[in-house]
C-alpha cells in the first residue's frame, strides 16, 4: 500500500519535472524579449519594452515577415484544397494500393527535412528554375499536404454514410449533398487542418533554407541572426511574436477537432 | 432450366446498373487523386530521382560548373575522410536522442493515460502539443540562452553549491536540445498506444501474482511497442537530418550529417556531393522503417 502511494507519487513527481522541462525553455526566452541587457545573463536585472519598438520598426523583419505569411498562406491553400481531394479520393474508394497511398503523402515529413529540401533545390537547379517565394511555396504545399489530408480523412470515417444516403433519398444531388451535408461536417476539420499547416509553414526554416532565394522568410531571418550572433535582443522579441502567431491557431484548432488529433508530424493522429 | 431461364434477366439489371455505378465510382476516384498524386509524381518523386541522379555528377574544379557525366566520385570521397565519422556520430546521437527520449516520455506518458483523470488528461495532452509546436528556432534559441556561461543552468548549478557545467556549444547540449525539441513526438504515439491498452489484462497479469515489473515486461512493454517504434521513427529520423541544433548549440566536434549537406550545397557549392551525402539519411530510413515494420510500428502509425 505504501510502495504503490511511494511510486504513484513518484510518477507524478516525474511529471512535474517534465512539464518543467517542456515549458521553462519557452518562459525563459519570452522573458528575455524584456531584458534592457544586450548580452544575456541569467537573471535578468532591467526590464524594458524597447525591443519590442525596435523589431517593430525594423524594416528586415517586417518583409521577412510578410513574406512568411505570403509563403505560409499560398501554401495552406494549395495543400487545402490538394488534401482534401485525396482524403475523398482514398476514403471514398476502395482500391488497390489504398494505403500506399497515406504512406506516400506522408514521406515528405516522416524522411528528414532536409530530403525534400536538397531534393528540391536539384530539381530546380537541373530544370533552370530561379530559387523565389514560388519555390518556397512548392516545398511548403508538399510537407503540408498530409496535414489536410490527417484532419479530414479522420473526419470523413467518422461520419456515418446514412447521412449522405438520407439526403440522396431525400432527392438532394450530388453537388446539393456536397454543399449542404458533406461541407458542413468537415468545415472544422478543414479550418483546423488549415491553421496546423499555416503554423507548420511559418515556422519552417529546413526546406526554406534550400528553396528560398535572396529573400528572407521570418525563421531563415532569425536563423541567421543567430548564426552572426547579431541583433539577438530583438530575436527574442521577433521569436515570442512566433510562437504567439503559432499558438493562436492551434489552440483554435484544439478547439474545433479535440485536442487528441492534431499531432502534425506524429502521424499517430489517424484515429481507430 | 425454369429457374435459370427466369433468373437471367433477374440478375442481369442490377448487375449492368451496378457495374455502371462502379465505373462512375472509379472515374470519380480518379478525378479526385490525379491532383494531389499529379504534385506527389511532377514534384516530390521527380525531384527525389533529380537528386540521386545529381548525387552521380560532379563539380568542374576550374570552372565550379555541374558536370554531368555519370560518375561514383562523391560516394568514394563520402566513404573516406572525415565523412565516416560524421555518419557513425549523427547514428549515434540519433539512437542516444531515441532512447533518452522513450525513457523520458514514458512515465509521462504512462501517467497521462492510466492514472489522470480526464480533466488533468486533458490539461497534459494540451502541455504536450503546444511545446511541440512552439517556434523551433524559438526553442533552439532559448537553450542557446539558458546553456551558455552567463545562463540560467550555470546560475542554478552556483546557488546550489554546485560546480558550473559549463554546457554551452558542446555535444552534451546538442544532446539536450534534440531530446528536448523531440520529446513530444514521442510522448504522443506512447500515450495512444497506452490508452488503448485494456486495463483487464493489467489486472489479470496482477491477479495471476506478477509482480508490477514483470507486468511491465511481459504485458505492458509488448503492447505498447508499435508506439514507441512509431515514436522512435520521429526522433530518429528528425535528429538525422537538422543541421540547425548542431550548428547552434553544438561545439566545434558536433557536426552531423544535416551540417555536411548543408555546407556543401549553400557554401561549398557542391550540389552533387551535397545530393549523395542525402542519400545516407534516405538510406538508414530505410532500414529504420523496414525494421520498425517488422516490429508492427504501422499499426500505430
Amino acid at each position: 500500500m505504501i510502495r504503490a502511494r511511494l511510486a504513484r507519487a513518484g510518477l507524478w513527481l516525474w511529471v512535474l519535472g517534465v512539464l518543467f522541462f517542456l515549458f521553462a525553455p519557452i518562459v525563459t526566452i519570452i522573458l528575455f524579449g524584456f531584458d534592457r541587457s544586450v548580452i544575456e545573463t541569467w537573471p535578468i536585472r532591467h526590464w524594458t519594452l524597447s525591443w519590442y519598438s525596435v523589431a517593430w520598426h525594423d524594416p528586415q523583419v517586417r518583409s521577412a515577415f510578410l513574406l512568411s505569411l505570403k509563403a505560409a498562406i499560398a501554401a495552406t491553400i494549395l495543400a487545402l484544397v490538394l488534401g482534401s481531394l485525396a482524403a475523398f479520393g482514398v476514403h471514398r474508394a476502395r482500391f488497390f494500393g489504398r494505403d500506399s497511398i497515406s504512406l506516400l503523402l506522408i514521406l515528405p515529413l516522416a524522411l528528414p527535412g532536409i530530403i525534400t529540401g536538397v531534393a528540391l533545390n536539384s530539381a530546380f537547379r537541373w530544370a533552370g528554375i530561379q530559387l523565389s517565394i514560388w519555390t518556397v511555396i512548392v516545398g511548403h504545399t508538399t510537407f503540408c499536404i498530409v496535414v489536410i489530408y490527417n484532419n479530414v480523412i479522420a473526419r470523413l470515417r467518422r461520419t456515418s454514410n446514412t447521412l449522405l444516403e438520407a439526403s440522396a433519398d431525400l432527392g438532394a444531388t450530388g453537388l446539393q449533398t456536397f454543399r449542404f451535408v458533406t461541407l458542413p461536417t468537415i468545415a472544422t476539420a478543414l479550418v483546423s487542418g488549415a491553421l496546423l499547416a499555416f503554423a507548420l509553414s511559418f515556422d519552417e526554416v529546413i526546406v526554406t533554407t534550400f528553396t528560398a532565394g535572396a529573400q528572407n522568410t521570418l525563421p531563415i531571418w532569425i536563423f541567421g541572426a543567430i548564426r552572426l550572433g547579431q541583433q539577438l535582443p530583438e530575436v527574442n522579441v521577433v521569436v515570442t511574436l512566433v510562437v504567439v502567431v503559432m499558438f493562436i491557431p492551434i489552440l483554435i484548432a484544439a478547439r474545433l477537432t479535440g485536442s487528441d488529433n492534431f499531432a502534425p508530424r506524429v502521424a499517430a493522429n489517424r484515429p481507430k | 432450366m425454369t429457374t435459370s431461364v427466369g433468373s437471367r434477366p433477374k440478375s442481369g439489371g442490377p448487375r449492368s446498373l451496378r457495374s455502371s455505378a462502379a465505373t462512375r465510382a472509379r472515374w470519380r476516384t480518379a478525378f479526385l487523386l490525379s491532383p494531389p498524386l499529379l504534385w506527389f509524381l511532377v514534384i516530390y518523386f521527380s525531384s527525389l530521382a533529380v537528386m540521386l541522379l545529381t548525387s552521380l555528377w560532379s563539380v568542374n574544379g576550374f570552372t565550379n560548373l555541374i558536370d554531368r557525366h555519370l560518375t561514383t566520385q562523391n560516394f568514394h570521397q563520402i566513404a573516406s575522410g572525415a565523412y565516416p565519422s560524421i555518419i557513425g556520430r549523427t547514428v549515434l546521437i540519433a539512437a542516444l536522442v531515441t532512447i533518452t527520449d522513450a525513457v523520458v516520455a514514458f512515465p509521462f506518458a504512462y501517467a497521462m493515460a492510466r492514472v489522470a483523470t480526464q480533466r488533468v488528461q486533458r490539461i497534459l495532452l494540451v502541455a504536450v502539443l503546444l511545446p511541440l509546436w512552439a517556434s523551433y528556432l524559438a526553442k533552439v534559441f532559448a537553450w542557446t540562452s539558458i546553456l551558455i556561461n552567463g545562463g540560467a543552468l550555470n546560475w542554478t548549478f552556483a546557488k546550489l553549491g554546485l560546480p558550473a557545467p559549463n554546457l554551452g556549444f558542446t555535444n552534451g547540449a546538442m544532446w539536450i536540445v534534440f531530446c528536448y525539441i523531440w520529446l513530444p513526438y514521442m510522448i504522443v504515439p506512447i500515450y495512444g498506444s497506452l490508452e488503448r491498452l485494456p486495463s483487464s489484462l493489467l489486472d489479470a497479469s496482477a491477479d495471476l501474482g506478477a509482480s508490477w515489473w514483470s507486468t511491465f515486461r511481459r504485458v505492458i512493454l509488448p503492447l505498447v511497442m508499435p508506439g514507441l517504434v512509431a515514436g522512435s521513427i520521429f526522433t530518429f529520423s528528425l535528429t538525422l537530418g537538422d543541421y540547425v541544433t548542431p550548428l547552434l548549440i553544438g561545439g566545434s566536434n558536433s557536426t552531423l550529417v544535416g551540417n555536411a549537406i548543408y555546407e556543401n550545397l549553400l557554401t561549398g557549392g557542391n550540389l552533387p556531393l551535397a545530393a549523395a551525402l542525402s542519400t545516407i539519411p534516405i538510406a538508414v530510413m530505410v532500414v529504420y522503417l523496414i525494421v520498425a515494420k517488422r516490429l508492427g510500428a504501422f499499426e500505430a502509425l
